[in-house]
């Protein structure tokens, strides 16, 4: 089972969730190797080879530069055809994404997405994915080869095994159309605001406060309580709140020991970011919405209503 | 767009097929209201933009179409077909890039997720097939001079990325706020133009989509490891009295 793992990399270090992605393949099989796909990445692959791999391929180009996914996608489609790759796998991320989808369309592969576990049955490998909000579990496979697949963020820690990896060089040729996208800003980081990876409690507000004022209930609540407030992206991307205050797939991984989200409908790419906290709290109107899947104590109800009252009560408590 | 089971009916997976059971009312992909809505305003920017809401799914579907118009689509394609059942993401970006490539478009808008595959992948897919330069995520999105230009968020912060048209986009949910249809809105929309079109007029062969022209397949449907017991309460008045009791049981406060 040749396996190629694409290894992404920001910053001059490569990214964890890679890394643990390429841990789980050495663990599955011997005959691994990663890729690194950028400019000026060839320093990485010493590393990235402690981490399983018995062979690290690297495509360093100037065309690579900028973390765009249409260049990659042709340079892992020539390579997983010259090398007879027959198992292609993505730590998913914006970019791995869309490499990974671009890449089955061009290979005419199958592609299997925010898997959470890899495991060979009877020579098979099956992938599990937890589907319809997390409420059933899913074997799922391949027809045919090569098999793609991109692993939901978070799910395999890195484990360094040591050794060292065979590094080469792989040629890049990039087609014209995967040329005309551009990069005119980079990782523009909005890191303004208070760290909350350390917060005990986490009072979230999403859409459902209905307006960027609104925010003051949330920040009433985490203040009385003695904690941190967190947001989630469809208000961070509207700017109601700023980035550092992200929870998700995107933002920040919390694990509180409490966690009260409020007006949050509990999107997948919310939940993988809190979903280590000790006990959560979800208010919400909606009674179908998904977070009261993963909720200790749902409540079906308005923000606007209860939150206000439940700042007053734990004042009372607290202060008193 | 796509139809996806309404969020109030219960989802299961047909335990025979493996696949989604989608006998159950179905509703337009709430994702997709913001792809869009995205077009209309780019379409009234534009001044003479039309809008062409295209849609994958079986002959029910139709009903998110209409929808679609009643809210200010120009036009509506729907492409159903028997033979489309079961088709993975191989199967459907191929059979949506040839429905695609049919309108020429100058700008393709795909929403952010479909609610009931949580893919979020298909557009790249899509984009690899028509040679288009692809951009996601769409926080913002400008057009001028004949490009794309979008603010878009990774997980390290926000990318400025162009592109020049045609291309595809794929757009976050906080992109806009959609319009709802005015009774106006409905009732012409039953005037608008609705063409079904088949895999055949596509040019496409019935075993190059459906199960046979996928390429993934499912095994097994299975429990996902328990969680601890979860309380749920309405809200009578007194749910910030409920939610401090709880606190205060779990010695949280
Ligand atoms: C690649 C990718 C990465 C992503 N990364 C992240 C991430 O890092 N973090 C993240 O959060 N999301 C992320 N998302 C987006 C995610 O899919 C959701 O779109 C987002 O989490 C929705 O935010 P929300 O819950 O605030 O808004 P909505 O989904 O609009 O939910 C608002 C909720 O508020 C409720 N509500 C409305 N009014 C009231 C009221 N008065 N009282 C109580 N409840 C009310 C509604 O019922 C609804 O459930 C990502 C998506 C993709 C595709
Ligand atoms: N059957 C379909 N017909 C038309 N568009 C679709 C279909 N399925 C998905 N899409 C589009 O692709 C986006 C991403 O879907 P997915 O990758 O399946 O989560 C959706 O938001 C829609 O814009």
């Amino acid at each position: 089972m040749p396996t190629l793992v694409y290894v992404e990399d920001h910053k001059g270090e490569p990214v964890n969730g890679s890394l643990g992605v390429l841990s789980k393949a050495a663990k599955l099989g011997d005959d691994v190797a990663a890729v690194l796909c950028g400019s000026g990445v060839e320093g990485l692959a010493e590393h990235v080879g402690k981490y399983g791999a018995a062979r690290v391929l690297v495509a360093d180009d100037p065309a690579l530069e900028a973390p765009l996914p249409q260049p990659r996608v042709d340079v892992l489609a020539k390579l997983v055809k010259s090398e007879g790759f027959d198992t292609v796998l993505f730590g998913a991320s914006v970019l791995t994404a869309d490499v990974a989808a671009g890449l089955a369309a061009r290979l005419d592969a199958g592609l299997n997405w925010d898997l959470i576990d890899l495991e060979e049955q009877d020579g098979k490998l099956v992938g599990k994915r937890p589907a319809l909000q997390d409420s059933v579990l899913l074997d799922v496979g391949w027809k045919s080869e090569p098999r793609l697949a991109l692993i939901r963020s978070g799910t395999f820690e890195p484990v360094e095994s040591g050794g060292a990896a065979e590094v080469t060089k792989v040629p890049v040729e990039v087609e014209d159309w995967s040329k005309q996208a551009v990069m005119l800003e980079r990782a523009h980081e909005e890191s303004e605001g208070p760290s909350i990876e350390d917060a005990e409690v986490i009072v979230a507000g999403g859409r459902g406060l209905g307006k960027p004022e609104n925010f003051s209930l949330v920040e009433g609540l985490a203040k009385a309580l003695g904690g941190a407030v967190a947001a989630t992206r469809a208000v961070v991307d509207a700017g109601w709140y700023p980035y550092a205050s992200q929870v998700g797939q995107t933002g920040k991984t919390v694990a509180p020991k409490l966690y009260i989200a409020c007006g949050i409908s509990g999107a997948i790419q919310h939940k993988v970011g809190m979903q280590g906290s000790g006990t959560i709290v979800a208010i919400n109107k909606d009674p179908n919405a998904p977070i009261f899947e993963y909720s200790d104590l749902g409540v079906v109800g308005d923000v606007h209503e209860i939150v206000p009252k439940l700042t007053e009560l734990v004042k009372a408590k607290r202060g008193g | 767009m796509k139809e996806v089971p309404d969020a109030s009916a219960p989802k299961r997976m047909d335990p025979h097929t493996f696949r989604l059971d989608r006998s159950v009312p179905g509703a337009l992909n709430d994702f997709d209201t913001h792809a869009l809505e995205e077009a209309l305003r780019i379409g009234e920017q534009e001044g003479d933009g039309e809008v062409v809401a295209l849609l994958m799914g079986p002959p029910k579907a139709a009903d998110s179409l209409r929808k679609a118009l009643a809210v200010g689509a120009d036009r509506a394609v729907h492409v159903a077909d028997d033979a489309l059942v079961g088709s993975d993401l191989i199967a459907t970006s191929r059979t949506l890039a040839k429905a695609i490539e049919r309108e020429s478009p100058d700008l393709v808008v795909f929403g952010q997720q479909a609610a009931d595959s949580d893919g979020a992948v298909l557009w790249a897919a899509v984009a690899d097939r028509l040679r288009l330069p692809i951009i996601s995520q769409a926080a913002s999105l400008e057009l001028a001079d004949g490009k794309a230009k979008v603010k878009r968020q990774t997980e390290y912060g926000y990318d400025v990325i162009e592109a020049p048209l045609p291309c595809v986009v794929a757009v976050s949910d906080a992109i806009n706020e959609p319009r709802y249809p005015s009774l106006k809105g409905i009732m012409g929309a039953k005037k608008k133009p609705q063409d079904s079109v088949t895999t055949a007029d596509l040019g496409l062969g019935s075993e190059e989509v459906g199960e046979t022209g996928s390429r993934t397949e499912v095994y097994a449907v299975g429990e996902p490891p328990p969680r601890g017991e979860s309380r749920r309460i309405e809200d009578n008045g007194d749910a910030a009295e409920a939610i401090l009791e709880y606190l205060a049981e779990k010695k949280l406060i």
